[in-house]
């Protein structure tokens, strides 16, 4: 059986004063139902974008091509109208700051009922109740009271958890979370993470958690996505991608996660960044796109264009130099990169 | 697992309570107290103002005999108090406002309270339709424009907006009543009401409410019909101002990530729009509007008396034409007055429109 949703060679052009350039440059991943699958990479890398296409959201002037099927139905190729009844509905959108997200004057109940009430076709108490429910869900204390509140009385994390409930009013079955924690304190982090892997268990919920924190990642997906400069890096289970990554772009991201207890190792260094910085739209490489800032690039790399091939079950690496060593052990590249 | 989720920090909302309604008298009654203080000093203001006019009342309101008849000018200034010292004239003046006595106007010979329950009546009247108007129809084609950004409904605003706010009021005061009463002969050029008619019976002094609530059909007819040419006149300048300020906070709003999002819940494009995008944008919309007001109120000076509209635009013009000091003051201060309180209601609507300031 297919799963809920499947992308498929995944491409997506912007307009850009110099003509249409690719933010997302053949994608595929697949989302299965009560399945947390996470998609990494720096600011840049088509993240956002991706979530934005599966909503059709893009902006004027954008150019899809590939695939996106969920649950059979392919998600490019939809009228205006049939995108309008999927989104709330069938797949909802959790976005980064709640401080943002979140409409500053009105009320948490109508934020909470109004597409439930559209979609649904809920009356008007029975929306109050099911919304209660919902944050109560959440764990936002004294629900009743919150519904007459404004986004502005509550902290950040509640403001994410209001966020959440508001995306999941309409009974979606697959939430798009784009940096879902990005803007909160690290303990508050933590409970909105937890959140999505029970409503993910008690709902069937399906995830795609799209970050640039791998920390985010290894706590609560199922399977990762590691996207550099819009293309596939790495993907597989996440256990696999995280404790031995085959991708060196994988393997800075680890590297750029802070260790502070590696201060009273010699052995190991507490944060080591990528050099360089991520391409522009429209300046990506020829060949491989992350070759200008790898360390084990071979002349290839600038030339051939890497395609994800599979590696072990379920892992696909777009790297053919595959310099990695097996055991997940940081490896020491032996001269500074070209 | 639910351990961290409950230790997460409660709301730190707080719900409307008695206290917040005492915040909202106590604004009130602040207000006020500044709007009159305000208003003494307008009056202060515009006192001195007349003062430095050169120009002698006696002379304006007796014509030649001032200067064949030095007694009857010294019998004028005695009548109106101008024989004594500045300050004094002040304070006697300012005394009788106390009071509510606003003078004697030189011109009608009658209290200036007495003209201005007159006036007063017939310009809210054209100022309020005319600021209704333009509300209506400028933030309706401010949201046109701002949802069909670039597109050509927007392009045809911008130069509809344009001439509205570019195009003297005098001129298409002038053109209007040229072209519509004139040439085409579809709508009176002036007055309030057809000659064969009566007013209505006075209730509030605005004929067309005046003739409804008396069941005049008739007489509203003919009141709305006077009351189109020089309302849309007046309206011409705001609802270019409203347009272009309409769609500019349009335009700003729908950037917000929160239009995203609401977007992202499959709601109609009119919920979006409406809801979601116009609402926040009526705060400064508002602000606006205020302003737009005062423009409006100055225009009337212009388009009653083009219209002979008998309010008070025309009233001020006459008064200040014959240096009838009383009656500049008693307009001077029912102006202020009304910018104080129009300036009121807009913050009051702030706080409707917007919960972080109410709350706050």
């Amino acid at each position: 059986m297919e799963p809920l949703l499947r992308v498929e060679d995944l491409r997506v052009e912007l307009p850009t004063r110099r003509g249409l350039r690719p933010a997302v440059d053949g994608l595929s991943f697949d989302v299965a139902e009560g399945e947390i699958v996470g998609i990494a990479g720096e600011s840049g890398s088509g993240k956002t974008m991706t979530a934005m296409t599966l909503l059709g959201l893009l902006p004027h002037g954008a150019r899809t091509s590939g695939s996106a099927r969920f649950d059979g139905r392919e998600l490019l190729t939809l009228g205006r109208r049939q995108l309008r009844d999927l989104r709330g509905r069938q797949i909802a959108m959790v976005s980064q700051d709640p401080s943002t997200a979140l409409h500053p004057i009105l009320p948490v109940g109508t934020q909470v009922t109004e597409h439930m009430r559209h979609h649904l076709g809920l009356s008007k108490s029975a929306a109050r109740a099911e919304a209660v429910e919902l944050l109560a869900t959440v764990r936002i204390p004294d629900p009743e009271r919150a519904l007459g509140a404004y986004p502005g009385q509550f902290s950040g994390g509640m403001r994410q958890r209001i966020a959440i409930a508001v995306a999941l009013a309409a009974r979606p079955r697959l939430l798009l979370a784009d940096e879902p924690t990005t803007a909160l304190d690290v303990t508050v982090q933590a409970g909105i993470l937890r959140l999505l892997d029970r409503l993910r268990r008690e709902r069937g919920l399906a995830v795609l958690v799209i970050t640039h924190d791998l920390g985010v990642m290894s706590a609560v997906a199922d399977r990762v996505a590691v996207m550099y400069a819009g293309r596939l890096a790495e993907s597989g289970p996440r256990a696999q991608v995280l404790a031995t990554p085959r991708h060196p772009y994988t393997r800075g991201l680890l590297d750029a996660l802070p260790h502070p207890e590696a201060a009273d190792d010699p052995a190991r260094v507490a944060l080591r960044p990528i050099p360089g910085s991520p391409p522009s739209l429209g300046d990506v490489p020829a060949g491989c796109p992350f070759h200008p800032r790898c360390a084990f690039a071979v002349p290839a790399c600038a030339t051939d264009r890497p395609e994800p091939v599979p590696v072990a079950a379920g892992h696909l690496l777009a790297c053919p130099p595959d310099p990695l060593p097996r055991d997940g052990a940081a490896p020491v590249p032996e001269g500074a990169p070209a | 697992m639910s351990s961290a989720d409950s230790a997460l920090p409660v709301p730190v909302g707080r719900p409307r309570t008695r206290a917040s309604r005492r915040d909202l008298w106590r604004f009130l009654a602040k207000r006020l107290v500044a709007g009159a203080f305000l208003c003494v000093g307008i009056t202060l203001v515009s006192f001195v103002l007349t003062q430095l006019v050169p120009g002698d009342p006696a002379a304006a309101n007796l014509g030649n005999r001032a200067v064949e008849d030095p007694a009857a000018v010294a019998a004028f200034r005695a009548q109106y108090g101008l024989d004594k010292p500045l300050p004094v004239q002040y304070a006697v003046y300012l005394g009788k406002l106390v009071r509510g006595d606003l003078g004697e106007s030189q011109q009608s010979h009658r209290t200036v309270k007495a003209d201005l329950a007159e006036y007063i009546p017939a310009t809210f009247e054209l100022a309020l339709f005319a600021i209704v108007l333009s509300l209506l129809v400028g933030v309706t084609l401010g949201v046109v424009a701002a949802v069909f950004r670039d597109r050509w409904p927007d392009q045809v605003l911008r130069v509809v907006s344009l001439a509205g706010v570019s195009m003297p009021t005098f001129w298409i005061a002038l053109l209007a009543f040229f072209v519509f009463f004139y040439k085409l002969g579809w709508l009176p050029g002036g007055g309030r009401l057809g000659p064969a008619l009566t007013p209505p019976p006075r209730t509030t002094g605005m004929f067309t409410v005046d003739a409804a609530l008396a069941g005049q059909w008739g007489v509203l007819g003919s009141a709305l019909e006077h009351l189109v040419l020089p309302g849309l006149v007046l309206a011409t300048y705001t609802v270019g101002m409203l347009l272009r300020f309409t769609r500019a906070s349009m335009l700003e709003i729908l950037g917000n990530d929160y239009v995203r999002a609401a977007r992202a819940k499959g709601l109609p494009e009119r919920v979006v729009v409406v809801r979601h995008v116009l609402r926040p944008a009526l705060i400064s919309i508002i602000t606006v509007a205020g302003l737009a007001f005062g423009s409006l109120l100055s225009g009337t000076v212009l388009v009653e008396t083009i219209y002979s509209w008998p309010g008070l635009g025309q009233y001020a013009y006459t008064s200040a034409k014959n240096l009838d000091l009383p009656a500049i003051m008693g307009v001077s201060v029912v102006v202020a007055a009304v910018y104080i309180a129009i300036n009121l209601l807009v913050d009051l609507l702030y706080g409707v429109i917007d919960p972080r300031i109410r709350l706050s």
